[in-house]
């Protein structure tokens, strides 16, 4: 017999102006399983989830807590009803403990005076119980991002929460970290807690999840078995077609070096180190070429250095032989890449807003020429917004906010495309449009600087593979000759083929195991 | 009805709305104030303070005052302009009093010790406020200095080195401690009236100041919603990041609308003293509250530059009303404490929209709020990004 319902959530309707979020959902979620949540961007996992958290009131529907309806309405009430979730990016307070983040908010104090010797024991009998390493007297600015969300999970349990949400929680992993989370996510669900699993890996879902339920912009689509459903079933639910899960793409032709970087160095902003280190490397016409690496690597300073963001401490950039025009996704959407409160057809624009085009002579802007450039963007990328090119860039998803940077950026004419991990966040229908678009890029002659954290990106869509290390390239890759496993080694700096101070064409097979990355993993 | 539920979630109406419904609590505040003090002459003067001009006796008196009113509004509206114009590029401008101060203090000399015509003395007013801003500017885009400390600084700062210049004795009167009358002292520093002192039962003070200030409001809203310019400050001032990444100069940016901000606010001062309304007191020892009333009414106006017109009028005419009230019953702060109790409330404005907006989500139940924006995984990334 089926387990009985720990959290229900039946007919959910939840509006935004020009959208509904949540049409007639139902989520039922039962003691002691993984239930994962699947569904393209925008299709509401994140507005279903705010709801079940009390920040939002839906419009319609009912939410049940062991069949009882329960009104949750502000994220204490969640809590009250022992509700936790592990943010994709962590709400810890860096320059405390771990075990400092953990009772944050449930302290016990005599006196005033804090009382950590039970909350250590209890911590430390949690830890055991699910496998959960941690330090409890580390800073969390001194520990790896696995161990950050090891801590999330503790605090979650500290508080004795019975049902558990994960938001993208392998994101921000490496490899390995994410085969240690799914045996702790298993072993949570042994002790009997319920599991509410969002992700738009269909892999991880297979590999730990129960059931799963799928929505698709804003609608219901279903509940199914894991274990009696393929992958291509699962995302053609998802995505209402079927998706091509393997890139096609003829091998490259690669023509003139288009970007020489030599021997740059970026200071840091964290640290006195360098943050990018005596870096090499060459962008042929027509071939995609991979900075892969664990986030925080340098990666992020190295394309400020590319891109003119930030000065070179040393090196230099040569683009087609001289310093031109260049053309980016940029990584963090928000910071750089859109005016939030700008509406989306001035956003579509950001780059171009003074050519001829879109600015008369006398300094005015085109008003009826922007609003149809925007509107042939949005068709041509499928960028779905509630209001179209009116629409401020901040109501929209933010999927759709990354699709609209890439129109902008792919429809700009450039030789080079960085491309700072374009498909973070994206569901695999989306992720597959804009893998096909670098692809056509390069078809076209173009050289693109694909900067990625996500392994099948890294493995399917470029033509030489980098591996980034503590701001160093460590290795230089065949995709096609080299494993997921392979890579990982790379990737956790204890593997490397490429010397500091060699050019990038020298490659010699050489093991070097870094002691320090060693004990940070063994950590 | 249904017409009307749509209308109240427009949101140019709802600034107005939410404008007089500030208004209207002000007043009523006030009103209570004069209550508890007396409550003989409560609603007289409440009366007076409303009707300002209209409370005087004879057509030709009303007409007159209702100059003086106007004369008044024409700086206080570059003031407000001023912040305005540096609101919606993401500056709080609370340095244009100092701005104001710069203004003033070159424009009177250069309408007295050099002898200028008007509109050098004008074009030297708003170059020294821009200098003043740029300064904030340049401390806000290079030292990461808050402009609103530098802002404060310098409003103190240049009150007193105005009243320093303005004590030479090329421009101050020696019998008293303010500057020499322009009328005496320079007939062509006087901003000309046009004829439009006719229409005000001759009152001189009335001049082509009060259309000008207009048109300033307009020209600031055609360069911030139409013009690349404008599009450029307001990125810079919503994104300073994707500003510079798309290739403006985000610095330089800073500076200049800090600058041009200063040039409205020594406009704004140019407009009071080479009317003639005034002088220039070297003794004062507070910022003149020009600039501050500026901030009020750009609030009130819905931080919109069309807005502010009828914004900075209204202030201008409910103080001036204020100083009206039978002074036998009530102390002479009372008229200052009125104006202030509203002007307080102006900062409020954008309280009642968010109210009015939740009301109106709550009334049509069911419906889309418009307030809501869909959370996606935007926000939590946007923390970590920051880091």
């Amino acid at each position: 017999m089926d387990a009985p319902y720990a959290i229900e959530m039946v007919n959910i309707t939840k509006r935004f102006p020009g959208i509904i979020a949540n049409d007639n959902i139902t989520l039922q979620l039962r003691k002691g399983e993984i239930h994962a949540l699947l569904g393209e961007n925008g299709a509401g996992k994140s507005t279903l989830m705010s709801v079940l958290f009390g920040l939002y009131q839906a419009e319609e529907g009912v939410i049940k807590k062991d069949g009882k309806e329960v009104k949750i309405n502000n994220p204490n009430d969640a809590n009250d009803l022992g509700i936790g979730m592990v943010h994709q990016h962590f709400k810890l307070v860096q320059c405390f403990t771990v075990l400092e983040n953990i009772i944050l908010g449930v302290e016990s104090t005599k006196g005033g005076v804090l009382q950590m010797d039970e909350a250590r024991a209890k911590v430390k009998a949690l830890s055991e119980k699910y496998g959960l390493q941690v330090d409890p007297d580390a800073k969390i600015e001194d520990i790896t991002v696995g161990m950050q969300q090891r801590t999330e999970i503790l605090k979650m349990l500290f508080r004795d929460n019975e049902i558990l949400i994960f938001d993208e929680p392998t994101a921000v992993l490496t490899p390995q970290e994410i085969e240690e989370l799914m045996v702790i996510m298993n072993n949570l669900r042994e002790e009997g807690k319920s599991i509410l699993f969002i992700t738009h890996k269909l892999n991880e879902i297979k590999a730990v999840a129960d059931r799963v339920t799928v929505l698709r912009r804003g609608k219901y689509i279903g509940t199914v078995d894991v274990a009696t459903t393929s992958k291509e079933e699962m995302s053609r639910m998802m995505v209402g077609r079927d998706v091509n899960m393997v890139v096609d793409k003829e091998p490259a032709k690669p023509g003139d070096v288009i970007l020489k970087v030599e021997n740059m160095t970026v200071a840091s902003k964290m640290h006195s180190n360098n943050a990018v280190k005596h870096v090499n490397l060459e962008v042929h016409e027509g071939e995609i070429v991979c900075i892969a690496g664990i986030d925080g690597n340098g990666q992020t300073e190295f394309v400020y250095g590319l891109t003119g963001m930030e000065p070179l401490v040393e090196g230099k950039i040569t683009l087609c032989g001289e310093d031109i025009t260049k053309s980016s996704i940029r990584q963090d959407r928000h910071k750089h890449g859109l005016v939030l409160d700008y509406p989306l057809e001035y956003n579509m624009i950001l780059q171009r807003y003074y050519q001829p085009d879109f600015t008369s002579g006398a300094g005015f802007l085109k008003r009826k020429e922007i609003r149809e450039y925007s509107e042939r963007l949005e068709k041509e990328y499928d960028v779905r917004s509630g209001q179209g090119p009116i629409t401020i860039a901040r109501a929209m998803s933010g999927g759709n906010q990354q699709k609209a940077i890439i129109a902008r950026e792919i429809d700009k004419d450039h030789k080079l495309l960085v491309a700072v991990q374009p498909t973070r966040g994206l569901d695999v229908g989306a992720i597959e449009g804009v893998h096909r678009q670098l692809i056509e890029e390069r078809d076209n002659g173009r050289a693109v600087l694909l900067i990625s954290l996500e392994l099948e990106e890294v493995m399917n869509v470029p033509d030489r593979i980098l591996v980034m290390y503590e701001g160093e390239i460590v290795g230089e890759l065949d995709p096609k000759k080299t494993t997921v496993e392979e890579l990982g080694l790379y990737m956790a700096g204890a593997k490397r083929n490429v010397t500091v101070d060699a050019n990038s064409s020298e490659i010699e097979e050489s093991e070097v195991i870094d002691t320090a990355a060693a004990r940070k993993e063994e950590a | 009805m249904k017409d009307k539920k749509f209308s109240l979630k427009n949101p140019s109406l709802q600034s107005i709305l939410t404008s007089l419904i500030c208004i209207i609590l002000g007043l009523l505040i006030g009103y209570i104030v004069l209550l508890m003090i007396n409550p003989a002459g409560a609603g007289e003067a409440i009366k007076t303070i409303l009707l300002n001009f209209l409370s005087r006796s004879s057509a030709a008196a009303q007409m007159k005052a209702l100059g003086n009113t106007l004369a008044k509004t024409a700086p206080l509206l570059m003031c407000a302009l001023s912040i305005c114009f540096c609101y919606k590029v993401g500056l709080f401008n609370i340095g244009a009093p100092g701005q104001y101060e710069a203004g003033a203090c070159i424009g009177l000399y250069a309408a007295l010790a050099w002898h200028m015509n008007w509109v050098l003395c004008l074009i030297f007013a708003a170059l020294a406020g821009a200098v003043v801003g740029a300064i904030s500017g340049a401390l806000k885009a290079y030292r990461n200095v808050n402009e609103v400390i530098s802002g404060i600084m310098l409003n103190w700062i240049m009150l007193y080195l105005t009243n320093m210049v303005l004590s030479s004795k090329k421009v101050k009167d020696p019998a008293s401690p303010y500057t020499i009358k322009l009328m005496s002292g320079n007939k062509s520093a006087l901003i000309p009236s046009a004829g439009l002192n006719k229409l005000f039962a001759n009152n001189t003070t009335v001049t082509i100041a009060i259309p000008l200030a207009i048109l300033f409001a307009i020209l600031i809203w055609v360069i911030l919603s139409k013009t690349k310019f404008g599009y450029e400050l307001r990125a810079t001032g919503f994104n300073k990041e994707a500003a510079r990444y798309a290739g403006m100069k985000e610095k330089q940016n800073i500076i200049i609308t800090l600058a041009i901000g200063g040039a409205l606010a020594g406009v704004g001062a140019a407009f009071l003293f080479l009317t003639g309304y005034q002088e220039w007191s070297t003794t004062q020892t507070s910022v003149p509250g020009m600039g501050f009333n500026g901030i009020a009414a750009t609030f009130l106006g819905g931080l919109h530059p069309i807005g502010t017109i009828f914004a900075s009028f209204f202030i201008q005419s409910i103080t001036d009303g204020g100083a009206l009230i039978n002074k036998s019953v009530y102390p002479s702060q009372i008229s200052d404490l009125i104006s202030s109790i509203i002007i307080y409330l102006c900062a409020f404005v954008l309280f009642f929209k968010y109210a009015l907006n939740k009301w109106i989500s709550k009334r049509d139940k069911g419906g889309p709020n418009v307030n809501d924006v869909p959370v996606t995984d935007n926000a939590a990334k946007k923390e970590g990004g920051d880091k």
